[in-house]
């Protein structure tokens, strides 16, 4: 029974299991340095034990598929799957991954942080499984992209290393574009077949291959495969990533990251192989990267970087199979990948091993170690030969198959005898690379000038290596009974047929392949022999090729234009950007009005005009007019800004809004006294600075403005409508439980809008208190006039009125918080008249001696208000009724008499206390820094004095 | 009396949008204040001037003409809002000038300016006024 139920969540436990082992990982760093390490190899082992019940399906030729349903709309299913190909892939990235860590566990050193190393090399192991394991391609890609992040992360692992971050940065950013290529290439591939499914697109194959997007989808996979496999022209990102630690090295070049682009071209094997597009693509860049990569390797003098090419070679080796299209050229191809997944994580090992005994990874150093190191020279020379392809090991197999598919493809086209002959060179190169690594560093002399004494490494740094070597070994020897069966089925699930017939074994008789493995070891000697002779040709002729030039040269020319466009359209002047975003408003305002057939005015009755409106708006006229012309002399301009504000109120008492008028009238006193006192610390005129040109350009800009707004107001004033007022009108006294409708529909109707304005007007206020938390300004010493500042600070008339005001003050604002809802008033307003008593007092006597007597932390108003609001909406949620719900009865009261009680009020009075507290606190902030500023200035002045008592006196008004 | 109000609204535009377009930010705050006024009063119209029938139930009244009570509840929050953004606004101002020396809404450049400026005559001191020396550039 239990094995029923895990059968059926046993993948995403595979896959996801290493993500919550990174977190442990990296949390067990802190008990101590080791134990991260074990919970990595810990987790690496339950992993394949969750993989372990179910690896005898894809041997009795069964696909295990579990799926959810993640978001239907999209086709994005949770879902995983398990056939031969995943398999093998599976136990690879488990497998060697388990070795890897044993490996890096002695690799690293005391001051490398092992809990951030294994979390990374967790988090990529999980993604790895997520590639081969999923079902869907839409997660498939998800993994594949999170790929590209946690290889950022390895790569860069040595962060205070420049190379590191560059290398790291330029794999992320090829094939983190090469993933969003992928994706555009599956979302059609999805759009083709109708689902995202593997089942069902692997099915599809004869449809995908006729459709017309076939070319589209075939090149976006590919720009997707090639980058993440280091293939031509995007091979140049691999040898970069040798930044790398060499265990980070060993697990993404041998066995995943680079595997994954190869698991792809695999995977869809059976639904985009068959047509030349694909040969030539595919077969081109693997023919060119076999190449490029062979024949670089032999000129690196870094062992990573040798390695790293001979990778790149033989990636292409692998996709170059895979354009073949044929079965047997995919099985050749599925079985390099085991061998070389297997011989290059060892080499890899070996080049950590070096570096780590010896300091250096630079083959012209490192000479002659067989006598410090035999067991490890040994491992390597194993290792070497079978990239090589010597026979009876598992490299010359795989490299059979390949040489006689290659010979099979010579017969494809007229040109196609240049295939065998290439993948010859390619091989000499290969050997000639091979005998390099051993020859160079195990005999060649004596070593030059090491860092360090190099002796063996500690045991179980080799062992991996062991183990490694040892599978070499026995594939090479006896095929049939070590890798056949897992190779089989691999193939089958590649292929998704039964696999061809074909044959692993050692002998096949003298023939075409065996000859060519033959000239390709002779002519490898031989070419390393003239060695010296061709790298001085190298050196002189080749080597300056580097692709990396290019890469940064576009990458630059990216950044260059990015700025360019940027600063094209923003020239860093806020003027120019405000006047252009306005004259765009007036373009579209000008299309909207130009384009619409209707009249522009409507018919609706105009209301008579009388005396004292004209004459309140030649007011307000005459006051905007005056505020844009005076706006040099400030303090002019700003009273005139006053006039406007209570002339706005009178016009919100004409046309029946008696609420507005109450809020504009108290508000404008707040603003005003707010502009004062900030424009105590700045000029108090500005310059003239505007060309004449520039005015000009703004005048019309603001009057076409102008004459918009008002045309706009005018189209809708002259037109009839239907307002969708008529339900609050109707319900208010009977859902609201009050008269004034406005009020109601601010704290009940439209409570939620409130609440997000009162989170607004909160958050200004602690913005501002904390912009002015520690600002200092340089406060004027005399008035615009030159004249000194009154000492007066606070009359004694003006402070004895306002403490008598204030009782007085405080309860109108109560007043008019409590008949809020049936008459005009409401926490808004009660809110701005309290705010303005409590200012009127600090203005009056002062801040210290106000604060003295007002205790209360204004921020404590903002938060309990904030507070009460909220509070009153969850009691409602809490009740059962949608968030702010409120409810009222009628209490009645003795003297009093009867009067009705919302629970809404509880909602306005933390309005209220957000509006008193904001308000009070942005002026008293201000007006804090005036004081301070004010005192610093005596201070100064008192100390200057006191100094330059034997200068000049300082002349007198 | 609407050709009277969209004149209005129309010339309270037309001075904020020049007073936005200022140099310096105190005009450019005043400039906001007015569109504030123009945007506040034009959305209050939006509901058709009514006059002498606010929009408190009376039960008594037989008809139910009322002003439009809406656009009403949305511009009283909208004039109080308006003075948290004029009140941020104008700290922010202060704030650049502490930080720059100048009011120019462009006062980094002019700031960045006059720091090529003091740096070029190697003998004068640097100007001791200032309370904070110009930001270091970043790049």
């Amino acid at each position: 029974m239990t094995s029923i139920t895990l059968l059926s969540f046993n993948l995403p436990i595979v896959a996801l299991l290493p993500f919550v082992g990174a977190i442990v990982a990296a949390w067990a760093s802190r008990i101590n340095r080791l134990a991260s390490a074990w919970v990595a190899a810990f987790i690496t082992i339950l992993s394949l034990a969750f993989l372990a019940p179910v690896m005898a399906l894809p041997f009795a030729d069964e696909t295990l598929i579990q799926s959810w349903s993640w978001i239907p709309a999209i086709g994005l299913e949770f879902a995983f799957r398990l056939d031969g190909l995943a398999l093998l892939f599976a136990l690879l990235i488990l497998v060697i991954g388990l070795l890897v860590i044993i490996y890096a566990r002695y690799y690293l050193s005391k001051n490398d942080s092992m809990g951030r190393f294994f979390a990374y090399l967790l988090m990529f192991m999980g993604s790895m499984l997520g590639i081969v394991l999923s079902e869907n391609l839409i997660q498939l890609v998800v993994f594949w992209e999170l790929t590209s992040l946690t290889s950022f992360l390895l790569i860069s692992y040595w962060q205070h290393r420049q190379d590191a971050r560059a290398g790291a940065s330029m794999a992320l950013i090829i094939t983190g574009a090469g993933g969003l290529s992928l994706l555009a290439g599956a979302l059609l591939l999805g759009h083709v077949v109708g689902s995202y499914n593997l089942t069902d697109i692997l099915a599809a194959g004869e449809l995908v291959r006729s459709h017309t997007l076939y070319l589209p989808i075939l090149v976006l996979f590919l720009i997707g495969v090639f980058t993440k496999s280091a293939q031509f022209p995007f091979h140049f990102w691999l040898p970069h990533a040798m930044a790398a630690p060499t265990p980070v090295s060993a697990y993404l070049h041998s066995a995943t990251m680079v595997k994954a682009g190869i698991f792809l071209l695999a995977r869809f094997f059976p639904v985009l192989s068959g047509t030349p597009e694909w040969t030539w693509l595919v077969g081109g860049a693997g023919l060119i990267t076999l190449l490029i990569g062979a024949y670089t390797a032999l000129f690196q003098h870094d062992i990573k970087g040798l390695l790293a090419y001979s990778t790149i070679s033989h990636l292409g080796l692998i996709t170059l199979l895979f354009g073949f299209g044929t079965q047997l050229a995919a099985v050749a191809a599925i079985f390099h990948i085991i061998n070389h997944a297997t011989f290059k994580a060892s080499l890899f090992m070996v080049a950590g091993i070096i570096d780590h005994e010896t300091g250096t990874r630079d083959m012209r150093r490192i000479n002659g170690l067989l006598k410090y190191m035999p067991h490890t020279a040994a491992l390597a020379m194993i290792a070497a030969a079978a990239m090589a392809g010597v026979p009876l090991l598992n490299g010359f197999l795989s490299k059979e198959m390949f040489f006689d598919q290659a010979l099979m493809a010579s017969h494809s086209s007229a040109l196609a005898w240049t295939i065998p002959v290439l993948v010859l060179v390619a091989a000499i190169f290969s050997v000639a690379y091979s005998l390099r690594f051993i020859h160079d560093v195990f005999f060649n002399g004596e070593p030059i000038d090491l860092p360090k004494t190099p002796h063996e490494p500690p045991r179980f740094m080799k062992i991996p290596v062991d183990l490694l070597v040892i599978i070499c070994l026995s594939v090479g020897i006896l095929p049939m009974f070590t890798v056949a069966p897992i190779l089989a089925i691999a193939v089958s699930g590649a292929l998704q047929t039964d696999p061809p017939s074909y044959s692993l074994a050692i002998w096949h008789g003298f023939n075409l392949p065996l000859l060519m493995s033959f000239v390709a070891l002779a002519l490898g000697i031989l070419v390393y022999v003239v060695r010296k002779r061709l790298f001085v040709w190298h050196e002189a002729n080749v080597a300056r090729w580097d692709a990396r030039i290019i890469f940064n040269a576009i990458l630059n020319g990216m950044d260059l234009f990015a700025a360019h466009v940027t600063r094209s359209f923003d020239k860093g002047s806020l003027q120019s950007a405000s006047a252009w975003v306005i004259a765009t408003a007036l373009l579209a305002g000008f299309i909207g009005f130009t384009t619409v057939p209707a009249p522009l005015l409507g018919t609706r009755e105009l209301l008579p005009v009388d005396a004292v409106s004209i004459l309140a708006m030649a007011m307000l006229v005459i006051a905007s007019l005056m505020t844009a012309v005076l706006h040099k002399k400030r303090l002019i301009a700003l009273i005139m800004l006053g006039v406007i504000g209570l002339v706005v109120s009178l016009v919100f008492v004409k046309f029946s809004a008696p609420d507005l008028a109450l809020t504009q009238l108290s508000v404008e006193v707040v603003t005003i006294i707010l502009l004062l006192l900030a424009l105590y610390f700045l000029p108090q005129t500005s310059p003239q600075e505007s060309t004449r040109t520039h005015i000009t350009r703004d005048v019309v800009i603001a009057v076409l403005s102008g004459v918009g707004v008002m045309v706009l107001t005018m189209a809708v004033l002259t037109r009839e409508f239907t307002p969708i007022s008529e339900f609050f009108l109707l319900n208010a006294v009977s859902g609201g439980g009050g008269t004034n409708v406005v009020n109601i529909i601010l704290v009940d109707f439209r409570g939620t809008d409130t609440l997000g304005e009162i989170v607004v007007l909160a958050l200004a206020g602690l913005g501002i208190y904390a912009m002015l938390q520690g600002m200092k300004l340089p406060a004027p010493d005399q008035d615009s006039h030159g004249l000194p500042w009154s000492n007066d600070n606070h009359p004694e008339i003006m402070r004895t009125l306002t403490r008598l005001l204030l009782p007085l003050m405080l309860m109108i604002a109560v007043y008019i918080f409590l008949r809020g809802h049936n008459l005009p008033g409401g926490g808004f307003i009660a809110g701005l008249i309290a705010a303005v008593a409590l200012i009127v007092q600090y203005l009056a006597n002062g801040i210290a001696w106000t604060n003295e007597r007002l205790k209360f932390d204004m921020h404590w108003a903002i938060g309990l208000g904030l507070l009460i609001a909220t509070t009153t909406g969850l009691v409602a949620i809490g009740l059962g009724y949608p968030f702010l719900t409120s409810t009222f009865t009628y209490l009645n009261w003795p003297v009093v008499g009867k009067f009705e009680v919302a629970s809404a009020i509880a909602f306005d009075l933390g309005v209220f206390l957000v509006v008193v507290g904001a308000a009070v606190m942005s002026l008293v902030e201000l007006g804090k820094l005036s004081d301070s500023s004010h005192k610093m200035q005596q201070k100064l002045e008192r100390e200057s004095t006191r100094h330059s008592s034997q200068s000049p006196p300082q002349e007198s008004q | 009396m609407e050709w009277l109000v969209s004149l209005a609204i129309g010339v309270l535009t037309a001075t904020g949008v020049y007073l936005t377009l200022r140099a310096r930010t105190f005009p450019v705050v005043m400039g906001l204040t007015l569109l504030a006024y123009a945007v506040n009063v034009f959305l209050f119209t939006m509901g058709r001037l009514t006059i002498g029938a606010p929009a408190i139930i009376d039960k008594t009244a037989a008809s139910m003409q009322y002003s439009d009570p809406l656009p009403q509840a949305l511009v009283l929050t909208a004039i109080v809002i308006a003075f948290g953004m004029t009140a941020f606004l104008i700290v922010l101002a202060l704030k650049a000038r502490g930080e720059l020396g100048n009011d120019h809404v462009d006062g980094l450049i002019l700031a960045r300016e006059e720091q090529a400026e003091q740096l070029r005559p190697t003998d004068a001191p640097p100007s001791a006024q200032g309370s904070h020396s110009p930001k270091k550039e970043a790049n």
